[in-house]
């Protein structure tokens, strides 16, 4: 079975992004840019499943600047086979990438999209449930355990009441939540291994991506909060929450 | 006029509220607000809500698959209602509604627009990116259906006992998909308030050390009336169940007072707590960046510091 493995180059989630003053967007100058965190983790996952004898072949793909080839280049260090690159510098929105990675996943016959939940750009969390909605494929998202057996997922996910457990026919999508696993280190040779590694350049004008879209009108910082105060004691503290009624 | 579809969310046999708070936004988009309830058997949830003060009409769908919630038998049946002529489509930004809407949204052809936090226009919204440290205001075409989920901290609870929309049963002609088991959902929530709802919440990071030790904050809480939550640090390392982590891939909450104790305030956490009302936070560490957003900030020893609020508060 081949997993596919779509990954995004995002602003690294220590960065503090400022907003451009303009309003046009957040400010991208010279700010570390990494693979989003929830798709390493599905690059892991994927490459356990190899590794586990149950996956063949792992391939992490991207849609993005020629720069993300970084980032598929970490995603190939980490373990992947080979990679696939649709290059361009226009943004790509979550339909849009659904429709990119469907055409991909059939092209491939991939047996399985292993991805991240949501990119912590902008949070749309979104391109998982699209791509499997338009395969007419079985989803299952915020995975927090993934086990592969006679043409069947069965994955733990993160709901809001506790741990969901779901079982899904294969092929399928599965988005992978914080807890899925750890992903490995990445050793100095691998990263030397890793640029001799096949990564395949596609066009974006090999797609068709004539969906509508949204328009961003304007982005701004939010609201900050009024500076608060510290108190030296608990004494304070409580009679400060019971004047305001807080408790 | 605009014409808003609201999937309506329920739990143990009960609404959830998160579906009043949806309400609430629908009421900014403005027209006719139907709630559709999915359920295997006709029950209460419907009356619920009907009783929910703006609420146009309610529609039933009854399907014995129903009785298991999925977004890939839950969204070909969304995707049927929605036909008849809405103009938006809404979901709770749960983890159900974001597990479902974006299904929804591709079977229609259209983008969705996650976490609406403010409506500025039937087809303009407010929704927070990067964590929430920054906002975008997104305008979609208005010739194609508005699918969305809501962000349930930046909208009140729509009031309830006073609506009486009428109850209709709505037939649904669609195949539904079987390749998609659920098998079982594990809950340990006790007795304590709801964290996405109650109006205190007592939070523990990493700083509470222990399993063991985390009964101390339970403790506190239950005394003031409290529900807990958790850092991701106290959840990754065992401490609580994940279904307590407050922040960006956890819940976003908006108590009315939020305590956290030996919690370091990453950005992550604070995309979770910026809609609570008085955030009171206990650190060892004076330079911990969670009194950089504090309303009142201690610095202490949370196993000293808990007995004295204990004691102080009777
Ligand atoms: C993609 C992504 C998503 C994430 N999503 C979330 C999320 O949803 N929610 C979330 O919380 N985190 C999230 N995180 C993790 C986040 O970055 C932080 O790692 C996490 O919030 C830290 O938890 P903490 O504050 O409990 O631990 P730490 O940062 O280790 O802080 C512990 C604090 O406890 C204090 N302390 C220690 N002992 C005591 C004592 N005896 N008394 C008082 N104080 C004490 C210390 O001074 C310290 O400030 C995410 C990270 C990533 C990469
Ligand atoms: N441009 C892209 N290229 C490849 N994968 C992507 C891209 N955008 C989103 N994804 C995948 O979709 C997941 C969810 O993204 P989003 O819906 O944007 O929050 C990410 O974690 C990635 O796995």
């Amino acid at each position: 079975m081949k997993i596919l493995v779509p990954i995004k180059r995002v602003v690294d989630y220590n960065v503090r992004i400022r907003v451009k003053s303009d309003g046009s967007g957040v400010d991208l100058n010279g700010v570390k840019m990494s693979v989003n965190p929830f798709d390493e983790i599905a690059m892991e996952e994927a490459l356990r499943l190899r590794e586990a004898g149950v996956a063949s072949e792992v391939v992490p793909l991207t849609i993005g600047t020629a720069k993300a080839e970084d980032q598929l280049r970490t995603c190939l260090a980490m373990g992947g086979d080979r990679a696939l690159h649709v290059v361009t510098d226009a943004e790509i929105q979550p339909l849009q990438a659904a429709r990119i990675l469907a055409e991909l996943a059939k092209r491939e016959e991939a047996g399985l999209v292993l991805m991240g939940k949501q990119a912590i750009d902008d949070d749309n969390g979104q391109t998982p449930q699209m791509l499997a909605a338009l395969l007419g494929w079985p989803q299952a998202t915020f995975a927090s355990e993934v086990k592969i057996a006679d043409g069947k997922a069965r994955v733990h996910r993160e709901v809001d009441s506790g741990i969901e457990s779901l079982e899904i026919s294969l092929p399928a999508v599965i988005s992978a939540d914080l807890r899925l696993n750890e992903p490995r280190f990445i050793k100095l040779p691998d990263i030397m291994k890793a640029k001799r590694k096949p990564l395949d350049k596609l066009e974006l004008s090999e797609f068709d991506i004539a969906v509508p879209t949204v328009e961003i009108v304007k982005t701004s910082p939010p609201p900050t909060r009024a500076a608060g105060r510290m108190v030296k004691e608990v004494s304070e503290l409580v009679a400060v929450l019971k004047d305001k009624g807080l408790i | 006029m605009s014409k808003v579809l609201i999937v309506a969310e329920a739990a143990g046999g009960k609404l959830n509220l998160t579906t009043a708070k949806a309400v609430t936004c629908a009421q900014a988009i403005g027209g006719e607000i139907d709630l559709a309830v999915f359920t295997a058997e006709a029950n209460g949830i419907a009356d619920e809500a009907a009783a929910i003060s703006g609420v146009t009409r309610v529609l039933r769908v009854v399907h014995p698959e129903n009785a298991a919630v999925r977004a890939a038998t839950l969204a070909p049946q969304i995707v049927a209602l929605a036909g008849n002529g809405y103009t938006h489509v809404l979901a709770a930004g749960s983890t159900t509604g974001k597990d479902v809407m974006p299904r929804v949204a591709a079977l229609l052809g259209v983008p969705q627009i996650s976490d609406i936090m403010a409506v500025q226009g039937p087809h303009e919204f407010d929704r927070p990116i990067y964590a929430g440290n920054t906002i975008t205001h997104v305008k979609t075409d208005g010739s194609h259906i508005v699918v969305g989920t809501v962000r349930s901290a930046s909208f009140a609870t729509a009031s309830s006992g006073d609506g009486s929309a009428p109850i209709e049963d709505a037939a649904i002609a669609v195949e539904l998909p079987t390749h998609t088991k659920l098998l079982d959902v594990t809950t340990d929530t006790g007795d304590r308030p709801d964290l996405q709802t109650a109006s205190r919440v007592v939070s523990g990071g990493r700083g509470v050390g222990s399993e063991e030790n985390f009964k101390i904050v339970y403790d506190f809480a239950d005394k003031i009336g409290a529900a807990v939550g958790a850092s991701r640090a106290a959840v990754d390392s065992g401490y609580c169940p994940n279904d307590m982590q407050v922040g960006q891939t956890g819940k976003i909450i908006a108590p009315e007072l939020y305590i956290a104790f030996g919690i370091s305030g990453a950005i992550q956490h604070l995309a979770g707590i910026k809609d609570a009302g008085c955030i009171v936070a206990i650190n060892s560490d004076e330079n911990a960046p969670i009194f950089e957003v504090a309303d009142l900030g201690l610095v202490g020893d949370l196993f000293k510091v808990i007995p004295e609020l204990e004691a102080a508060l009777g």
